[in-house]
């Protein structure tokens, strides 16, 4: 089965729709997959839900989507560094569903495990815990969380082989594995294709089974806090 | 005199105890490295996926890879190690992580712990900070003793969206350092110069 596509829009020609559930990797900026958000935009769907740790900043990112106004409502640990999304937020034009970070990746990566719901400790006696269900395990209360089915899974690795087995890098990692996992259809973006045999499988972070569309592509990765210190 | 900013960094650094690993908030508890005592070799995780954290790149070398939770360019270290994030709050919820240091808006008496959301502000996010108080083993806060009108930031309840419920087993202020213990806040140390009156004077949370 061919995986690799010649464009980001190409990869994603069938697979969009207006009020689809998108759940898209990175953290921050980094290790976003910045080439199919941008084939996302072009492409003019709308009314779109992404499950996505951040929403971007104004013109990188999920942020490029606010402007166009293609975004409906964010599922978001963190929204801080987006003044778009905060103006479109307070004026009701967007909806936001709060999730603690962790409880995000976990319901992603419960939902690309076949796993509906789970009990957590996190947001227990807090406003995200209000209308969810308590169990006592031990003594201890948890609450549910339900696992995310999305419709499609935008992520971005380091390399892939052709048959999507990759490998991503540092701190990019983050949350596109569990994203990836948790799509009924994965398009990737890579930095490089190659040629099966040429990863050391294992060394492979996320096998090529979660992944049904690849692309190749310039990432320009942009630093959303440049800090350093001075030479020694 | 009260304890300044580096003094009270450097107050919960004497919390940190070898061979562990610890998460640190965003505020006064990034300054925490700067103070961590001889001997004691603790590893930091940043929880979008890394144990082993190292300090800031210098001028020219930073990589968009690699960054931090505040979103800062960092480095590596030769025991660091990159996971995703659901592996990441693994570690944290399953109580893998010895201390979390974090900054806050509100302690309660009981514990109670208030640092994500003021309404009617600006709504950013509580990010990974329900999940780390409702995680680690234990949970030691670092902020000013009052706000900036003077009030309290240690209450008998909270008044803000909480983060988490009997979370705070310790807190280290410009005035000192408590407990949470049954029935209340315990003192355990005054900064120097600072007085068992003026504290309780300044604070509204029971102390016992």
């Amino acid at each position: 089965m061919k995986k690799v596509y010649g464009s980001a829009t190409e990869a994603l020609d069938g697979l969009l729709h207006d009020g689809m559930l998108i759940a898209a990797g990175g953290f921050g900026l980094c290790g976003i997959p910045e080439l199919l958000l941008q084939a996302i935009k072009e492409s003019g769907v709308k009314d779109l839900t992404f499950a996505s740790n951040n929403a971007g900043v104004d013109d990188f990112g999920i942020g490029i989507l606010l402007q166009t106004r293609q975004v409906r409502k964010m599922m978001s640990s963190y929204v801080g560094e987006n003044a778009e999304f905060m103006r479109q937020y307070l004026s009701g034009e967007l909806e936001l569903e709060f999730n603690p970070q962790g409880t995000l990746a976990e319901r992603m990566r419960a939902g690309g495990a076949g796993i509906a719901g789970f009990y957590t400790k996190t947001g227990y006696g807090t406003q995200i815990g209000e209308g969810k269900e308590v169990k006592d395990f031990d003594g201890e209360n948890y609450i549910l969380e339900r696992g995310i089915f999305a419709d499609l899974s935008i992520v971005k690795a380091w390399k892939a082989d052709t048959t999507g087995n990759c490998i991503f890098r540092k701190t990019a990692r983050n949350f596109n594995p569990p994203a990836a996992m948790c799509g009924k259809v994965c398009v990737m973006e890579v930095e490089e294709i190659v040629e099966p045999g040429e990863l050391d499988p294992d060394q492979i972070h996320l096998p090529g089974v979660y992944v049904h569309r690849l692309i190749q592509g310039e990432h320009e990765k942009r630093i959303e806090k440049l800090t350093t210190r001075p030479a020694a | 005199m009260p304890w300044d900013r580096e003094q009270m960094a450097a107050r919960a650094a004497q919390e940190l105890e070898d061979g562990t690993y610890v998460n640190l908030g965003i505020g006064i508890p990034t300054l925490v490295p700067n103070y961590i005592p001889e001997g004691v070799n603790v590893t930091l995780q940043s929880e979008n996926g890394m144990l082993g954290m190292g300090p800031f790149p210098y001028e020219g070398e930073a990589d968009p890879d690699l960054i931090n939770a505040g979103k800062q360019t960092i480095t590596e270290l030769p025991h660091t190690s990159y996971f995703d994030s659901a592996t990441s709050f693994g570690m944290i919820r399953g109580g893998k992580i010895a201390m979390a240091i974090l900054g806050a808006m509100e302690v309660a008496e009981n514990g109670d712990l208030a640092n994500w959301m003021i309404p009617g502000k600006l709504v950013k996010g509580m990010g990974g900070a329900m999940d780390l108080v409702a995680g680690v083993q234990r949970v030691v806060v670092v902020m000013d003793h009052q706000n900036k009108a003077g009030e309290s930031k240690l209450l008998k309840a909270c008044t803000l969206p909480l983060t988490g419920t009997g979370v705070v087993n310790r807190i280290i202020t410009n005035l000192g350092v408590l407990d949470v213990v049954e029935g209340g806040l315990k003192i355990v140390e005054l900064a120097e110069g600072v007085t068992e009156e003026q504290l309780r004077e300044a604070t509204e949370a029971t102390i016992l």
